[in-house]
This record gives C-alpha cells, sequence and structure tokens, in this order.
C-alpha cells in the first residue's frame, strides 16, 4: 500500500495504480477523454492535467503511476485554467452541431463542456472539414466531431484483435478511419460507438430515432447466443429502439456482439400478430377461441404417444418448464425434446454440457484446444477472453481443422477423431503438452457433438483429464460451447431423452411416426412433413411456422420476463421491456390456456406459481450417478466446423434489415477478393 | 501539413525487383527478430524509388504482406511522415524549402522560379518536362540558404537566377551539380575564415 | 577566440577527406582501445567531469544520462540510439559532422555503446539526409572492414554492430521517444513519460538516446581529459559547440567555438557581420527555431551558453542562430515558423494539434494587420494553454517562439494590428468567465 495525499487528504492506495484511480479513490473526480479502463493508456486528450508537488508542470493523471509520498491537487487554478485551456482546443474546431448530434444529451464533450467550457468561442478561424469516413453498416461517422481520442483504434487492436482502424495523417489533420474505408470486420465493431465520447461514430440504425432521455430503459439478458450478455433495452412506446452493453465482469464486461446490439430491429419485423390456421395452403387468420379449440379436439382425439414436441433456441426456462410439465401432465406424452439435431449430451451430471472454465477465468489459461468450433461465431464474447488469454500469457491455441481468423494465431491439428483418439491414449504430442500444462482449456463445439464419435470423445477425453487431474476442484478443463440461449436451461430442466442418448423424438418424427407435433419457437426442424399436424407457438414468422397447420403468436425475449442459463450454467433474467404485439401473447400463458381447455383445469395459476415451480425443480434436482456402460464407439471421422450464417442465426436476426446488410457486407466482400 | 493525395489512377499490382527483395530482407535482418515492422520505413522508401519516386496503395499491401503487418499500419506511417509520395511527382522532384532561415534569404524568389519555369501550382507535373515541386520544410541545410532538393541532391547557396538555370537545365534533360552555387566549399565562411586555417 | 588546435571537428569543412586513413591522421581511432581498457565507470566519471552536456537541444548532462542506463544486463539487452534527426530550422551541425567526420561519430558510439553496455546502435538519420547516410554508410563499412567495429571492436573485447535507420520527414522524430516509436516501424509520436527511455526504450529495452554531436565529441574528451574541456567554456557550460549562423549575415557558415563566446562575436567575427550593419539588426533566434527570439539590445552582450540565455528567458536549444535584420517582417518570420509547427505536430495531444494550428492562422493574420488589438493578448493566453500540457516538448517549442514575439515585439503586432474591439475588457475578469454578462456595461458608445 502507498500512501498519498489528494488535496489534503492523506489516503492508502494499492500498488500499482495510476494518480487518476488514486484521484477517484480519493473522492477527487477527475475529466477525461481517452483514458478508458478496459484500454490500454494513450494519454492524449490532456483533460485529465493535476497538479502535482515537485513536477514544474501539470501532469496527465491517467498515464502517471503512483508514487509513495506523493502530493497531488485536482482543484487549484492551475489545473482548472489547463483544463478549460485543453476543452477550448478540443471545442476550437469541433462543430455546433448539438441539436442534430445523436450523441447529444450522452456525450462526454457536451457533459465537460458544462463544468470547463467558455460558452462564447474566441476561435475566429474556420473550422476543420473532416470527409466522412465509411465504415460499414453499423457506424455511421462525422469525422468533425472527432477529438482524436484514439478509443476506437485501441480497441479495434487490443479488445477485438483486428488492426483494421487507424490514425492517418498528422497534426491537425490527423484523421481516424479504416483501410481505405473497408467496413470493418469485428463482429465487436459496434463498441466503438460506445466507446467515442462524441459523436463522432454513432449508430447508423438508430441515426434520428430518439433522444436518449425519451427512452424507456430496461436492464436485461440478451439471447442472440449462449453467453448471456448483459444489455440494457432502451424502448420508445412498444418499439425497442436500441440495445446497449451492461457491465457485468464475470460474462461480457463491458461489449456487446454486433448481433446482440442490432437484431433488435427484427422484433418489428416478420411477427405474428394473430392466430393464423391453414387451409388450402392459405394462411387465415382466426380468433384465439378458435384456435386453441381447433388443438385441444385434435389432441383429444389423438393418442399421447402420437403427440411430440420441440421446443427452440431463445425459448425462456419458464416456457420450456411449463412445456414440460403440460406433455407429463396434460397430454401424458414423453416425446418431448428440445435439440433440433441428434446432438451428444450427456445430462447426468451438469458439468458434461456447461462451459465448466467459467468465461472471466479463460484469461488464466496456458493452453486451448478448440475441436469443432468456431468461438468466433458461435460465442463472440467468449472469443475475446480468448484473445485475452493469448494477449496476457501468450497462450498456445490448437484448433482441430482450419477454421479461418480467429483474431489470435493458432496451430491447425488436423481434423480427425483419430488424432483425439491418440490424444487419449497418450500416442500424440499433444498428450504430453496437455499433461504439463496447468489450466488447460479444452472446448468442444457444437459440430463435434453431432458426428457419431461425439460420445465416445466426450466421455474419454473426459476421462483422460480426470485422470491427468486436470479436472478438479480447482481448474475445470472440459468446456461445451453452447450455440443458443435456451440449451443449457433447457438441459438444466430435463427437456430430453431420459436415457441420455439419441434424439428419439427427432427421430421419430423424421419417420413421420406423429399425428401431432409442437414447435415452440423451433425453426431449425428439417424433415419431410406427411400428414402431420404442426403447430407453431412462436414470435416470427420463418421457418418454424411456414411448416405448421396453425399457427400461435408468442412473445420475443424483450416482450416477456423469462429466465435463460447461460453456457457457463449463470441463471439470469431477462425483464419485460415491451410488450408484445396485436393478439400475440407470452408463450407459458398460451400453453396454461391449452391445458386449461383440455383438462378443465390450469397447470399453474399465474406466473409466479410457475417461477416457483421451476425453481423448486431445479432446486430439487440431484445429480444423478454416472454409471452409464454403454460402450463409447469409436469411427475414424472428420470433424467439420459447420459455418454458422453469424448474421441469420435466429428467427429475431433473420428478420432484422440490419443484419442483413451486415451479413451482404461480408458476402460482397468475400466475392471482390478484396479482404484479403 | 494537409492530409496526403492519393492518387486515383493505381497500378494493380506490385511487387519488389529481386534486387529490392535482397535489400529489403537485408534490411529487415538489422532488427532483432520477430521486430520486423522496424523496417517498414525502409521498405516504403525502397518501393518508392522502385516505382518512380512515388508509392502506389498496391506497394502498401505487399510491403505489408512482406512484414506480416497490418495494412492499416502501413497506411498510417506512409500518411504520417512527408517524405512519402502517395502520387506521382516527376521525374525531377525539386523540394524548395521555405522555413525561416531559406525565407529570409529569398527562398520564395526560388519558388517564382519554379511557378514561372516548372507549373504555377505545387506538385502538379510540368507540360513540357518531367518535374514537379513543392515547398517543404526546414531541409537543414540552413547556413547554406537559400537551398533546393532535387531528389536525393542539395542545391545550395541559391537565387532566382540561378534557379532558373537550374531548372532550364532540367527541362533540357541536362547535367546538374549539387552543391554550393557560389562557388563557397560546404558551411564555411567566404570570403576568409577565421578558423581551422591550414598550416 | 579558440585556438585551432582546441578545435574538435578539425575536417569541418572537409578540407582533408572523410576515409578513416585521414581519419586516422586527424587523431582519430587512437589507441581506442586503451580508452575502452579503463573500464565503464572510468568513462562515465570522466564525461561527467567534463559537465558534458547534451547538444541535441535540452542541454541534459551526458556523463549523467549515462548513468541511469541499468549496470547489470538483464534479460532485457541494451540499447545506444544516435539522433541524428537534424530538423530544428536553423541548425545544420550533424549534417557536417555526418558527411565529413563520420568516423568521430563511429568512435563516439563505440565508446557510449561500451559504457551503457549496448552490442547493437542504431543512428536514425533524418531521410532528407540521404547522401549523409550514404557516406556514414561507407565509414561505417570501412570501420568493419578495419575491425574498429564489428567483432571485437578495436581488439577491445566489445562486440558492437552500428546501423543506420533513415527517417521520412518528420520533425517530430527528433524527440527521443518519438524517434523510438519511429525505429520500431510507427508513426513519430511521442510516448509517455515515465517510464523513460533508459529503462524502456527501443523495444521496450534499456535505451540510451544522444545526439550526433554529443557522441562525437566523446572520444576527443577522453583522450584530452575532463580538465581540458572544462578549461574551456565555464562552468556547467563546458567545452566547445558547433554554432551555425544563418538569416541576414553576410557570410552564413557553421563554426566551432568556445562556450560563452559572445553572440556578437560569432556574427561579426566568424559570419562576417548583419547585412547592413549592426545597427540594421533586429533580432535573433539563438538556439534554432523553438528557442524565443532575442532583440537588438539583448544581441549586444549576450553570451552563448546554457544558463546565459535561460537568463534571458531563451535558451542555447541547437545553437542555430537566425540572425534577422531590419529589412525583414519580423511578424511574417515568426508565422512561418509557426506555420513550421503546425505542419510537424504529429496531432497526438489536443493543445499542440488544435493550439499549433491556432496560433499560425492568428499570426498569418496579424501579419497582414487583420486581427484585433485584443486577439493580441488571446495570442499570449494561447501559447499559454500549449506550454506544459502537451506529451512532449513540442508544445513548449511550437509556444515559445510565439511568445518571444509577444514579449519583445508586441508595440509591433499592436501597431498594425490596431482595431478596437467594440467590446472593452474588463482587465480584472479573466477571458474564462462568462463575459456576455459584463457585456453591456462594457458597450463604450
Amino acid at each position: 500500500m502507498l500512501k498519498v495525499k489528494v488535496n489534503d487528504t492523506e489516503i492508502e492506495v494499492e500498488d500499482g495504480l495510476t494518480v487518476l484511480q488514486a484521484c477517484e479513490q480519493a473522492g477527487a473526480e477527475i475529466p477525461r477523454f481517452c483514458y478508458h479502463e478496459k484500454l490500454s493508456i494513450a494519454g492524449n486528450c490532456r483533460m485529465c492535467l493535476v497538479e502535482m508537488e515537485k513536477s514544474p508542470k501539470p501532469i496527465a493523471s491517467c498515464a502517471m503511476p503512483v508514487t509513495n509520498g506523493m502530493n497531488i491537487k485536482t482543484n487549484t487554478p492551475i489545473v482548472e485554467k489547463a483544463r478549460k485551456g485543453v476543452m477550448e482546443f478540443l471545442l476550437a474546431n469541433h462543430p455546433l452541431d448539438c441539436p442534430v448530434c445523436d450523441q447529444g444529451g450522452e456525450c462526454d464533450l457536451q457533459d465537460q463542456s458544462m463544468f470547463y467550457g467558455i460558452d462564447k468561442s474566441r476561435y475566429k478561424e474556420n473550422k476543420r472539414y473532416v470527409p466522412e469516413k465509411y465504415m460499414g453498416p453499423l457506424i455511421k461517422t462525422q469525422m468533425t466531431r472527432c477529438i482524436h481520442c484514439t478509443r476506437c483504434i485501441r480497441f479495434a487492436e487490443e479488445i477485438a484483435g483486428i488492426e483494421e482502424l487507424g490514425a492517418i495523417g498528422r497534426g491537425e489533420d490527423m484523421q481516424i478511419t479504416t483501410y481505405l474505408e473497408k467496413s470493418m470486420q469485428s463482429e465487436l465493431s459496434a463498441n466503438v460507438i460506445d466507446l467515442c465520447p462524441v459523436g463522432a461514430l454513432t449508430s447508423k440504425p438508430y441515426v434520428f430515432e430518439a433522444r436518449p432521455w425519451e427512452l424507456k430503459k430496461t436492464e436485461t439478458i440478451d439471447v442472440m447466443d449462449a453467453i448471456g450478455s448483459n444489455i440494457r433495452v432502451d424502448t420508445y412506446g412498444w418499439e425497442v429502439k436500441r440495445v446497449l452493453p451492461r457491465i457485468n465482469e464475470e460474462i461480457n464486461e463491458e461489449w456487446i456482439s454486433d448481433k446482440t446490439r442490432y437484431s433488435c430491429d427484427g422484433l418489428k419485423k416478420q411477427r405474428i400478430d394473430t392466430p393464423l390456421v391453414k387451409e388450402n395452403n392459405i394462411y387465415k387468420k382466426l380468433e384465439w377461441e378458435k384456435a386453441l379449440n381447433i388443438i385441444a379436439e385434435k389432441i383429444k382425439k389423438t393418442l399421447p404417444e402420437k403427440i411430440a414436441g420441440l421446443t427452440g433456441d431463445l425459448t425462456n426456462m419458464e416456457t420450456l418448464f411449463i412445456v414440460k410439465e403440460f406433455f407429463e401432465k396434460t397430454i401424458k406424452s414423453k416425446n418431448l425434446d428440445c435439440r433440433a439435431e441428434n446432438t451428444y449430451v450427456n445430462t447426468e451430471d451438469r458439468k458434461n454440457y456447461i462451459f465448466n472454465t467459467q468465461l472471466n477465468k479463460i484469461e488464466e489459461s496456458d493452453l486451448i484446444l478448440l475441436i469443432g468450433t468456431n468461438p468466433r461465431f458461435e460465442g463472440t464474447i467468449l472469443n475475446l477472453r480468448i484473445l485475452k488469454a493469448y494477449r496476457k500469457n501468450k497462450t498456445k491455441i490448437y484448433s482441430f481443422g482450419d477454421i479461418g481468423e480467429l483474431t489470435y494465431p493458432y496451430e491447425v491439428i488436423e481434423n480427425k477423431t483419430d488424432i483425439i483418439k491418440k490424444i487419449i491414449e497418450e500416442k500424440h504430442d499433444l498428450s504430453e503438452i496437455i499433461k504439463n500444462s496447468k489450466k488447460p482449456i479444452i472446448i468442444l463445439g457444437q459440430s463435434v457433438l453431432k458426428i457419431k464419435s461425439s460420445k465416445y470423445i466426450f466421455n474419454e477425453l473426459k476421462r483422460f483429464l480426470e485422470k491427468n487431474d486436470k479436472i478438479n476442484n480447482d481448474w475445470q478443463s472440459l468446456n461445451i460451447l453452447s450455440n443458443n440461449a435456451s440449451t443449457v436451461g433447457a438441459y438444466d430442466l430435463d427437456l430430453i431423452n431420459p436415457d441420455n442418448s439419441e434424439n428419439f423424438t427427432l427421430k421419430s418424427i423424421k419417420n413421420n411416426e406423429f399425428d401431432i407435433i409442437f414447435l415452440f419457437g423451433q425453426d431449425n426442424l428439417k424433415f419431410i412433413k406427411k400428414n402431420e399436424f404442426i403447430i407453431y407457438v412462436g414470435s416470427h414468422g420463418d421457418r418454424g411456422a411456414e411448416l405448421a397447420d396453425l399457427v400461435l403468436p408468442g412473445s420475443a425475449y424483450t416482450e416477456q420476463d423469462g429466465y435463460f442459463t447461460n453456457l457457463e450454467g449463470k441463471i439470469q433474467k431477462a425483464y419485460k421491456a415491451s410488450y408484445p404485439p396485436g393478439e400475440a401473447k407470452e408463450d407459458w400463458s398460451i400453453v396454461n390456456e391449452l391445458a386449461n381447455l383440455i383438462k378443465r383445469k390450469k397447470l399453474f395459476n399465474d406466473k409466479n406459481e410457475l417461477n416457483e415451480s421451476m425453481i423448486k425443480y431445479l432446486e430439487s434436482k440431484k445429480i444423478k450417478i454416472a454409471g452409464n456402460s454403454i460402450k463409447n464407439e469409436f469411427l475414424s471421422e472428420e470433424i467439420l466446423v459447420e459455418d454458422i450464417d453469424y448474421y441469420y442465426s435466429n428467427v429475431i436476426s433473420r428478420a432484422s434489415t440490419t443484419m442483413t446488410q451486415c451479413r451482404n457486407e461480408k458476402l460482397n466482400l468475400k466475392k471482390n477478393g478484396t479482404e484479403g | 501539413m494537409s492530409l496526403k493525395k492519393i492518387s486515383k489512377n493505381q497500378p494493380d499490382n506490385f511487387e519488389f525487383n529481386e534486387e529490392n527483395k535482397i535489400l529489403s530482407k537485408k534490411i529487415i535482418s538489422n532488427y532483432p527478430t520477430g521486430r520486423q515492422k522496424s523496417a517498414v520505413m525502409a521498405l516504403l522508401y525502397i518501393a518508392q524509388r522502385q516505382n518512380n519516386n512515388w508509392i502506389p496503395l498496391s506497394a502498401m499491401k505487399y510491403i505489408a504482406n512482406f512484414l506480416n503487418i497490418s495494412y492499416i499500419k502501413v497506411y498510417e506511417v506512409a500518411t504520417f511522415y512527408s517524405m512519402y509520395n502517395l502520387a506521382p511527382v516527376g521525374k525531377y522532384f525539386i523540394q524548395v524549402c521555405t522555413t525561416t532561415p531559406c525565407m529570409i534569404r529569398g527562398a520564395y524568389n526560388l519558388v517564382e522560379a519554379c511557378r514561372e519555369k516548372i507549373s504555377k501550382e505545387e506538385k502538379k507535373i510540368s507540360s513540357t518536362s518531367d518535374c514537379s515541386w513543392m515547398e517543404v520544410e526546414c531541409l537543414g541545410a540552413c547556413v547554406n540558404a537559400p537551398m533546393v532538393q532535387i531528389n536525393e541532391d542539395y542545391y545550395e547557396d541559391l537565387s532566382k537566377e540561378k534557379m532558373i538555370k537550374i531548372l532550364d537545365k532540367i527541362n533540357k534533360d541536362e547535367k546538374i551539380y549539387p552543391g554550393s552555387y557560389r562557388g563557397r566549399k560546404n558551411s564555411e565562411p567566404e570570403n576568409g575564415r577565421k578558423t581551422l586555417i591550414k598550416t | 577566440m579558440l585556438e585551432d588546435k582546441d578545435r574538435i571537428f578539425k575536417n569541418l569543412y572537409n578540407d582533408f577527406g572523410v576515409d578513416a586513413t585521414s581519419s586516422k591522421n586527424r587523431g582519430d581511432w587512437l589507441d581506442t582501445k586503451v580508452l575502452i581498457s579503463k573500464g565503464r565507470e572510468w568513462i562515465i566519471n570522466e564525461i561527467k567531469s567534463s559537465e558534458l552536456r547534451g547538444r541535441g537541444g535540452a542541454g541534459f548532462p551526458t556523463g549523467l544520462k549515462w548513468s541511469f542506463a541499468p549496470k547489470e544486463v538483464g534479460s532485457r539487452p541494451h540499447y545506444l540510439v544516435i539522433n541524428a534527426d537534424e530538423s530544428e530550422p536553423g541548425t545544420c551541425k550533424d549534417r557536417d559532422i555526418l558527411r565529413f567526420e563520420p568516423h568521430k561519430l563511429i568512435e563516439g558510439c563505440l565508446i557510449a555503446a561500451y559504457a551503457v553496455q549496448a552490442h547493437v546502435c542504431y543512428i536514425y538519420i533524418r531521410g532528407e539526409y540521404f547522401n549523409e547516410g550514404q557516406i556514414l554508410q561507407e565509414a561505417l563499412n570501412q570501420a568493419y572492414k578495419n575491425k574498429l567495429i564489428g567483432k571485437n571492436s578495436c581488439d577491445s573485447g566489445w562486440d558492437l554492430d552500428i546501423f543506420i535507420h533513415y527517417g521520412a520527414g518528420a520533425y517530430i522524430c527528433g524527440e527521443e521517444t518519438a524517434l523510438l516509436e519511429s525505429l520500431e516501424g510507427n508513426k513519430g509520436q511521442p510516448r509517455l513519460k515515465p517510464p523513460f527511455p533508459a529503462l524502456v526504450g527501443l523495444y521496450g529495452c534499456p535505451t540510451i538516446v544522444n545526439n550526433v554531436e554529443t557522441i562525437a565529441v566523446v572520444p576527443t574528451i577522453l583522450r584530452k581529459g575532463s580538465k581540458w574541456f572544462t578549461s574551456i567554456g565555464k562552468p556547467k557550460n563546458t567545452g566547445t559547440k558547433i554554432f551555425c549562423i544563418s538569416g541576414n549575415v553576410n557570410h552564413p557558415c557553421n563554426v566551432e567555438e568556445e562556450m560563452g563566446i559572445s553572440l556578437k562575436d560569432l556574427i561579426e567575427t566568424h559570419a562576417g557581420g548583419v547585412i547592413g550593419g549592426w545597427d540594421n539588426l533586429q533580432a535573433v533566434i539563438p538556439g534554432g527555431s523553438s528557442m524565443p527570439l532575442l532583440p537588438k539590445n539583448i544581441c549586444e552582450t549576450i553570451k552563448m551558453d546554457f544558463d546565459s540565455l535561460v537568463e534571458n528567458k531563451s535558451g542555447l536549444g541547437t545553437a542555430g542562430i537566425v540572425v534577422i535584420n531590419k529589412d525583414q517582417d519580423i511578424i511574417k518570420c515568426m508565422a512561418r515558423i509557426a506555420r513550421f509547427y503546425k505542419h510537424e505536430s504529429c496531432g497526438q495531444c489536443t493543445p499542440c494539434r488544435e493550439g499549433s494550428g491556432w496560433m499560425w492562422r492568428m499570426l498569418e493574420r496579424m501579419a497582414k494587420g487583420e486581427a484585433s488589438r485584443e486577439e493580441v493578448d488571446m495570442l499570449m493566453d494561447v501559447t499559454k494553454q500549449i506550454e506544459g500540457h502537451t506529451i512532449c516538448a513540442f508544445g513548449e517549442g511550437s509556444a515559445w517562439p510565439v511568445q518571444g514575439l509577444l514579449r519583445h515585439f508586441k508595440k509591433e503586432l499592436i501597431k498594425r494590428n490596431n482595431f478596437n474591439p467594440l467590446i472593452k475588457k474588463n482587465k480584472n475578469v479573466p477571458y474564462l468567465i462568462d463575459q456576455h454578462l459584463l457585456e453591456e456595461d462594457n458597450v463604450k458608445s
């Protein structure tokens, strides 16, 4: 601990802090533009100048490390004069266009000029003109507003891991741009909008949409992937205007992916707002009562074992639970699953299907093995942590198969299951490397869990790691990277075939063995329909609704409260920020009403009862003892990482215009061949 | 420094010739392993010399790949330093120093000469010969002011008349000689030095 | 006047040739091995007691700088970097050392590298000095060939490699940390200090950065002894110095003279006097463009050394003397210097990026008489807002010449720019306070 004086108050601070941090601990606020906790120190805005005893000049507090016995003053006339001077320079060439600037109301420069600005400009020269720069469909630029803090450049380089922004030219003509104004490549690009302290980089889809103070802010959880990024949804009336990140150091720090941020316009498009029935291949509107009656009648006439159900990617846990109850108690059918593909999962132990290492511990790792996964697209935020590990520890990273640019270097291993077998049997160099590693991380993606040897790979790899003490109380090395927001929650609630092996429900669906199929927000089912009566419950008119004979309008994640368990097993609640459109209802209540109609008894009296019941279920769940002796069959196979259509991975993003633009931008780039 | 204009006409491809490939590798070896980025300035200069004294975008890409660094980093360096020409210049590229020490000894007379003999505007290739000029900041030959740099050589102790003579020769593609144009030896004082008197 | 025998740079005007043999005839490379064998302690102490101060502008004691290098070489190698990015307007001394006395520099590099335990030395030459760099490269080749440097340099047991790194036109790279950035292949934008290069410099390793002239005088000091060096000049301002006398003098030249020689002596004796006679003198910039100018009355008596110039609110800087006579428009001269700084600002930090252009534009208007009287005071404000608030010393460098002009030629400025502002400023109210609240009372009919 070091002793320092800040404005004559003596405080003790930790070693390794900067003067700025020490001042904040002492309660003295320091204005800043370029400094940001998550980025390297640039010290270029000069706004944070403070006076230090024995220093003839004021010092930049963001860059100066604290030393013992420092005497800092932040409230002297010299400091004030310095800051006012810097503010005047910043404003000299900054346009007076706050009334038409989207940053207005949440602009650092605006806020700080209230304290340090002069009301009248003394700058009589012409203001500088800087041409706008194209940075892609997400980022709107107005470079005359730029104050050259270089936060965006540092973000692209240090956090996103793609060096694509730079400051060209020099002196007062320095300009921030991408190389030849190419669209930004990173899936995290729009975070520069949050970082920009002024209105130079603003959100293109949100341009001139609203002022921050008119928006209702709801703190909630994202469902675009299984990360469970913490977000804030800003709404104006019904409409979701924008999505912003919330700080959660354990999960997303303060970044979100572009998909999380910009899929929100998909909430307004392709929505199902009324029950529909298909007659002669044409959808007709009908009333709720009639629609539910049709279903009730059908169910009454059908044998329970002829009824099946699949749940979807974005379904919250309450809905999953009530669907489970509905199938168990109302219909009494066992044909319910959450998987639309034959994905291997072993739910005997929760550790078998979550990301055990935990996101915030990835950066401690010294060895990372990617098997059948492309973390850049499957878990953008997770990828950022891997980059952090690489930057911090020079972590060695291996991938089975070349999976393209990941923002960090990795070594490619032949994508054969034989190699994994060799590793397990200690006949491969990697066996030793894993054994010698202190904190290895093995990440299994969904692609590898779909191949025939998945069971062998998972269970034998686990055995190998346990044997070598790489899975213990201090370090969990084996991880599953789930792609969808509801996957882990559904496994927790056991929406899966009880004997843990093949997806029999899916198999039977594909064999056309059922008469009624429920799709609860399930849009990924691929099968040739015969005489099944398909009921789709969901928010968007997408692939699932297309298959259906009867469509019931449900709600999206911003329109109902609901729990989601993220890939590392953290249960988080998403809150209602808006309400469902038209006649659409919250998903759980649709199931509840249907149960009422069939059995004359609701499954739950209200949402609270449902919640309590679900939590009780989760709490009472005992970890089953592993005793499975079915042989883990090995086959020599290739592990192919499935291409994820990143910007089109779920119904909401498929409905989003912004995501379509992003997707086109990427595809065009590939066609031109100019990207590399 | 206003932002450099990048030529609209860009060649599609650029590659170092064999000689420059060897030279580039030698320069990279001057720096510790893994620090090949240090060579970016030298490589840009080599590219400029190979490509008629200007650097096309394809050369920047080529160098970025050559050194395994990102395009934007090369682009930043190429736009930061004033000696890299990002648009074609004349075969004779005349840089007139007009910073104060030269200015007070008549540098703007040399600018006038350039305007008359080459082109009215800076950085514009003459219509009659392969020649362009621009004003530059201090070239570090202040005691020999006013002076100009033509390609790599310094022409010192000039006047408007002498400059015109040089430009006439250039226009005729005749050989010109660098150094002082008042016949003095380097930076010694004219009319009898008081120091380093030969004995 | 300094005697020729006490001059270090005997080939300043290239009377003798630059090759290794003729350099040896002038005394270079004589018993270098013996000097080195006396040990690092001795070398550093000898330089400390010679009171040699850096010749690059800041005047930092060289021996002290060397002693900042870590005593033991750890996991990171040490580097020696020579700053030959001579770009300060009014200065052209290093150019002559590079092209006429390269062996003095190379020998100095060897001794300095040994003293700070560096095996690699980079010489950063400004890109415009291409020919000078070629001459130096030829000298390096000869030195390698004669085993003066390289493996077991001069049979001293010390290995040293010297490489030339060309700049590409950026004044800011003369700032030592910007120079290191440039050496690493980045834009030349100065680094934040601390840490200082002596601990974290090139590639994050301990690095000593010295000016060409500083290093080139080292071998002679060691040979002739620190006592000889201190016998020239005055305490803390010892030895000889190359002065560059340019501008409105009859015979502009470079000359090596004693520190503390009077400015008038330099101009009258060596440079053939001011054009139009001494009385035609208007002002002198004594140490390169970033040092505040001195008016004629100070020039009469001023001595050219670090401390005397600081006493007169200027500085020795690089000892580039620019003489401006009364035929010149002093405001225009300074506006041109302001333009230079605007052109060369790296753009990294706010005050310099925004302030340097502002100063230039105001000065241009003032030269034409298009500014109002209150702007003259405002100009001073702007310089004060830049000075001391920037990452590197460029802020001072751009603000000081303007301050010098305001200090000594304010009358001239006001005479030319005598628009009376509509609103009289209340003298007691600092500009930072809401002026519009006071305006109505201040409008005079």
